[in-house]
């Protein structure tokens, strides 16, 4: 057990310290940081000094852990076009993104589950039919089209809801919360349907061709020859088994709800890291690009953590390997 | 059950109309229309020149008196009858459409047959040769599926821009956006590939290839090849519907096709601005127009997914 | 017949399918009273497991019951609904699936599984539940029930998990359990002992018995009446003895005839007709122009010394904590040129990792390998080997996944020709030709793909590959287990010529006893990666020298009240 969470632990951090090594190159390589901080005024002293400053004239490894000693320490540098360090901006805008991804991850997770469970029950049903209908045309519809549809409905035409932004924000130490009034909850809707949709598709086609795969197992067939229920047979038998490789799918598609937040933020002009991340492209503002790059990717590696010790926790085979017979 | 072969052998083509495949598909309305969809929009997008009644990239038959005229409608100033309407320059949105739809096309064809020769080919070495040479391969894959592919695609876009002069840009953009969506897509078809390529390299034939003294490239090229194809062709499909999106999205962004060789997601960028303005149809008709391609061909893929899927039938 | 416990009267079960309508079971009438054991046996596509899920209401669809009844103690069951089907499926009637492995839901405990069925059935409270889940265990012969009912299936063997699923189907008491191939799955030992255990079962508990078989001494030593099936229909039922002994219809006499026997040896199996399953192979035809080499100066083609292979069981970083297993332990043997030489051994026993050392399938790990007196284990590179490969060839077991699919036939015959660079031109084809016609297909074969061909079809295509370089040697690793008992016999009879015409020296792996007597001269018995004994096989079967040939004998089915009705001639 230990082993394996240790082993996971450090696959991990393998993983950060080559996602590291490519923000890293970016700083370094894409462009010349030098030019790109000072002006067209600049003396050889200047750039010499900043040279020093900044470690360039270090060797490339010494270069390579000085920068990730700075990452790990918070700092990522200056923002090329709006001159403030990377990790200040970086902490306002957090809040705004990860409290949009949690509300439609949790929507996307829920409902996802839920629709894929009864598809797979009911397979040959007419309602069944008509939600996986419905839902091609989710996976079909861009995200950005889903939210211009919203705002055109609900902002537009009805006029009920906010087109952009955040609403009014509730300061908690250095934390900004949407959640606690009554315009950044409703603020909050349009751009969390339109961030959800489509992973809760995703979900929903997957939970529901895995569900249909166990259904056809050897020990559901037995289950029913011994006569049990089929509530007994859908719900303790087979979906607990779906669950397994649904969970580590699951994982992934959180993790694409972060990155997919830059396409909702933009169409929302929702203050978070994802519009950041879309104007620094713009704008080749690398410290930035270098930074979101390592910021998504802890959380990415974070939520396959869990995911495998989840894994760990529904599957004994994976407990208790090697015991007993064969 | 009877040895001797008493039919005579059909031709190809008799064998192919009467398969299982082809009853199925016949069958099936929904594979139908999905098909002839595909095909009618990948024709009028190939024959955009000649569909299409004007060129919207030709200076000399833009007037901009004729901006935003509404569908349908004669033009306040010029009496012009647009079937769709015209943007802000005056374009005619029909034609715009085609010739976007063409960039839009060519970036997935391009970049789903850039991902898959990429991903076929680490793919079949990874399940095939095994060892360190399979485990560098699918770690750079799993850390590759961390990142959502329009990650990976921005990602290089952006690099790609910090790389290339700044004069070349518009010029390099579209291949810039090939090679980004197919670095970000060919994790799919790796993973496939070498999973089928496990189940059929301890198959029985594959051994008696080895046997006789077949080399390895020989056996991957020729025996397991050709046996991994269904599932890379439901990918592929899919990938299309996929690289579709994911490029509208990029140009959508402003991240992808200019402004100069506007693709469906550039026009809707376009179109974006005019929906509060009351100029619905510089927005809608493109819009349409990707739901319309991207849902054909997702219908098809799903079709082909059930259909070659033995475990089904 | 009042004391009929399961009447099927009459039962068709139709499976409409797109060209046509395919009658799985065609008017099949069996009855089986209680404390009987009644096997029902028929070759693939007879419908005998049809009738298993007929009963059990679990048909796959489009198939359902076209016709017929089937009765419960005089009550059609047949027309209930599903909710009315649940009420007798694991209450009344139970099931036995072939493949203990996927039989257990690998997520749950077997007390969950156990304690759930119980209380479904039974409605006990958990104590009362779990005590009878433990007894039920211990009745099967679960050892340390009251601590092994904690684990999960995962942590079982194969014949334990069996017995935990026999556990699950006598949970609420059943009248009949529906057994479909419970041991096809294990090993010889296991399957006498999981058949002893339903034996007892049926006798102690009065339980009605159906034991779904394609083995003939699965019937012989099990069953009390038995069934016998073909194409849907039942040909032929009665007592087991007078079935076997005293076969009346013609397909039951051609498959027993068939089946091989442990004390009998033939010469060759009698090609008794039924529905046109007759062919004609003419291997002699081949021996006018095989090239025959000069024979090797010693008499002994193959010889294997000390032959070691370990598999990687546990891979580790630190070389130390590395768990390795060794599938096959300084095995030696030799082959005389011209003999067919087998190996016996039960599953994981290492038969197969010899066979594929010698075929260069695999690396040894140590000791030597000779062919007509050239070191083969010395030779490195496919250069050096080719001259080896093309002398030997292999058949496989699993004709389904021995032929490319995408391949068309002509061509997979040709390729180790082309390979070896034996012919040129037409000469190929001619020779894919001929080798078409002398198994027995015709050379219009050729221009088909495999999934046209039945498994029997497609084991002689393999065959004719494995002779297109005109080998010397011919490593045949369980060539039958995946076929039918009558197009074993024809398989049989083929390679038994191949020896006689050709003079070809063979390796023969199987786990089958009176298959190994039919065809081997000599055998060597294998178990857990050593070899145990080698010996003539007629001295072998008569004075065993090993305890453990002796028990592997021992278990094997003597067949001794089958009918010898048309192996009269052939007896050696």
């Amino acid at each position: 057990m230990l082993t394996y969470v240790l082993k996971r632990v450090l696959q991990s951090a393998l993983v950060l310290l080559v996602v590291g090594l490519v923000a890293f190159s970016m700083f370094r390589f894409v462009g010349d940081p030098i030019d790109n901080m000072l002006g067209q005024e600049r003396t050889d002293a200047d750039i010499a000094r900043l040279r020093a400053d900044l470690g360039l004239d270090q060797p490339f490894p010494v270069q390579y852990y000085k920068f990730l000693e700075n990452a790990v320490q918070g700092d990522f540098g200056i923002s090329f076009r709006q001159g403030r360090p990377v990790a200040e901006i970086l902490v306002e805008r957090a809040p705004a993104t990860l409290e949009l991804a949690a509300v439609s991850g949790f929507l996307a997770i829920s409902i996802g589950i839920g629709l894929g469970v009864f598809t797979a029950i009911r397979k040959d049903g007419f309602l069944a039919n008509m939600i996986m209908s419905v839902s091609l045309i989710g996976v079909s519809l861009p995200t950005f089209l889903i939210g211009i549809l919203l705002i055109y409905l609900f902002s537009v035409e009805l006029g009920w809801l906010p087109s952009f932004g955040r609403g009014e924000v509730v300061h908690i130490g250095w934390w900004s919360t949407g959640l606690l009034t009554a315009s950044g909850l409703k603020a909050l809707i349009l751009p969390s349907i339109t961030l959800g949709l489509y992973q809760m598709t995703l979900i929903m086609r997957l939970v529901r061709s895995e569900m249909l795969e166990v259904l056809r197992q050897d020990y559901v067939r037995f289950a029913r020859a011994r006569g049990l229920n089929e509530r007994t047979v859908n719900f303790r038998h087979a979906l607990k088994n779906t669950l397994v490789p649904v969970i580590t799918v699951t994982g992934l598609q959180l993790g694409s709800i972060i990155a997919f937040a830059i396409i909702t933020e933009t169409v929302f002009q929702w203050p978070g890291v994802g519009l950041l991340f879309i104007n620094a492209i713009q704008f080749v503002d690398i410290p930035v690009m270098a930074a979101y790059l390592m910021l998504i990717s802890v959380m990415f590696v974070g939520i396959n953590l869990i995911v495998d010790l989840l894994y760990f926790a529904i599957d004994p085979r994976l407990r208790t390997d090697g015991k007993g017979a064969h | 059950m009877s040895d001797q072969t008493s039919t005579a052998p059909q031709s190809r083509l008799a064998k192919a109309l009467d398969s299982d495949f082809f009853y199925n598909f016949r069958r099936s309305p929904v594979a139908v229309v999905s098909f002839v969809a595909v095909m009618l929009l990948v024709l009028s997008s190939a024959f955009a020149p000649l569909i299409a009644p004007y060129d919207p990239f030709d200076p000399g038959s833009l007037d901009l008196m004729n901006g935003f005229t509404a569908p349908m409608a004669p033009n306040d100033f010029t009496g012009d009858v647009f079937w769709l309407g015209t943007d802000d320059q005056g374009r005619d949105v029909f034609s715009t459409i085609l010739y976007g739809m063409r960039v839009s096309l060519f970036v997935g064809f391009a970049a789903v047959s850039f991902a898959m020769v990429l991903g076929i080919t680490l793919g079949l070495v990874a399940g095939y040769v095994g060892g360190w040479v399979e485990t560098i391969i699918m770690r750079a894959a799993d850390v590759q599926l961390t990142f959502p592919a329009i990650l990976v695609a921005m990602l290089i876009f952006g690099i790609a821009k910090g790389v290339i002069p700044i004069q070349h840009h518009d010029q390099m953009a579209i291949w810039v956006l090939i090679v980004a969506i197919g670095l970000s897509d060919w994790v799919q078809f790796a993973r496939v590939v070498r999973g089928a390529t496990l189940v059929e390299k301890d198959k029985e034939y594959v051994q008696a290839a080895r046997m006789i003294g077949r080399g390895r490239g020989i056996i991957m090229l020729r025996h397991i090849l050709p046996n991994v194809l269904s599932p890379v062709l439901v990918i592929a499909t899919i990938s299309l519907a996929l690289a579709i999106i994911a490029e509208a999205t990029l140009s959508f962004l402003g991240v992808g096709a200019p402004p100069t060789q506007p693709s469906l997601g550039t026009l809707i960028r376009i179109g974006q601005g005019y929906l509060f303005s009351g100029e619905w149809w510089i927005i809608l008709f493109p819009s349409v127009t990707l739901l319309a391609l991207a849902l054909s061909v997702n219908l098809l893929g799903d079709w082909l997914r059930d259909a070659l899927n033995p475990r089904l039938q | 017949m009042s004391d009929t416990v399961l009447d099927i009267e009459g039962l068709s079960v139709h499976f409409p399918t797109r060209r046509k309508l395919f009658v799985a079971v065609n008017k099949a009438n069996l009855a089986v009273e209680p404390g009987e054991i009644h096997g029902l046996v028929g070759e693939s596509g007879a419908g005998k497991s049809t009738i298993g899920a007929a009963v059990m209401g679990l048909l796959e669809r489009p198939g359902h019951i076209a016709e017929g009844t089937v009765s419960f103690k005089g009550e059609h069951i047949s027309g209930r609904d599903a909710d009315g089907m649940r009420a007798l499926r694991g209450a009344k009637i139970s099931m036995i699936f072939q493949d203990p492995l996927t039989s257990l839901n690998p997520l749950l405990t077997v007390e969950q599984q156990l304690v759930e069925t119980i209380q479904f059935h039974l409605k006990l409270s958990d104590a009362d539940s779990l005590t009878r889940a433990v007894a039920l265990l211990d009745r099967v012969g679960i050892p340390d029930p009251s601590e092994r009912i904690k684990q999960y299936p995962h942590q079982f063997s194969g014949g334990m998990r069996q017995r935990v699923v026999i556990a699950l189907a006598l949970c609420s008491e059943p009248d009949v359990i529906i057994a479909d191939e419970p041991t096809t799955a294990l090993d010889v030992s296991i399957q006498a002992q999981i058949l002893e255990l339903i034996k007892e079962l049926a006798r102690e508990r009065q339980t009605g018995v159906i034991l779904i078989t394609h083995d003939m001494g699965v019937i012989a030593d099990t069953t009390d009446k038995v069934t016998v099936m073909y194409q849907g229909k039942v040909v032929e039922s009665g007592t087991t003895a007078q079935v076997l002994g005293a076969p009346t219809h013609e397909y039951t006499k051609s498959l027993i005839a068939a089946v091989p026997r442990p004390t009998l040896k033939v010469h060759r199996f009698p090609q008794l007709s039924y529905g046109g399953r007759q062919i004609a192979f003419h291997i002699d035809d081949l021996a006018r122009n095989w090239e025959r080499p000069e024979p090797s100066k010693s008499g002994t083609l193959l010889k294997v010394e000390g032959l070691t292979k370990t598999f990687l069981a546990r891979n580790a970083i630190i070389p130390s904590r590395r768990k390795y297993f060794t599938a096959a332990d300084k095995v030696s043997f030799d082959i005389r040129e011209g003999e067919v030489f087998g190996i016996v051994g039960e599953s994981g026993s290492g038969k197969s990792t010899v066979a594929r050392m010698i075929a260069t399938l695999y690396q040894t790990n140590g000791g030597k390998i000779f062919f007509d007196d050239e070191e083969i284990t010395q030779l490195k590179t496919a250069k050096d080997l080719e001259s080896y490969r093309r002398q030997i060839q292999m058949i496989f077991q699993d004709p389904f996944s021995s032929l490319n699919p995408r391949m068309r036939v002509d061509e997979i015959i040709a390729e180790p020709v082309k390979h070896h660079k034996l012919l040129e031109g037409d000469a190929i084809q001619h020779r894919v030709d001929e080798l078409l016609e002398r198994v027995g297909l015709g050379s219009d074969a050729g221009r088909k793909y495999p999934h046209e061909f039945s498994g029997g079809q497609r084991q002689r295509i393999s065959i004719a590959r494995a002779l297109a370089t005109q080998p010397r040697f011919l490593i045949c690793d369980e060539p039958t287990s995946a076929l039918d008992v009558s197009i074993q016999a024809q398989i049989l009879n083929i390679l038994k010529d191949l020896q006689e015409h050709l003079g070809l020296t063979m390796l023969f792996i199987s786990h089958d006893l009176p298959v190994v007597r039919q065809m081997c001269d000599r055998v060597g018995v294998m178990r857990q990666g050593q070899m145990v004994e080698v010996a003539d096989t007629e001295t072998l079967f008569a004075a065993p020298k090993e305890a453990y040939t002796r028990e592997l004998l021992s278990l094997m089915p003597k067949l001794e009240g089958l009918s010898t009705e048309g192996l009269e001639d052939e007896i050696v």
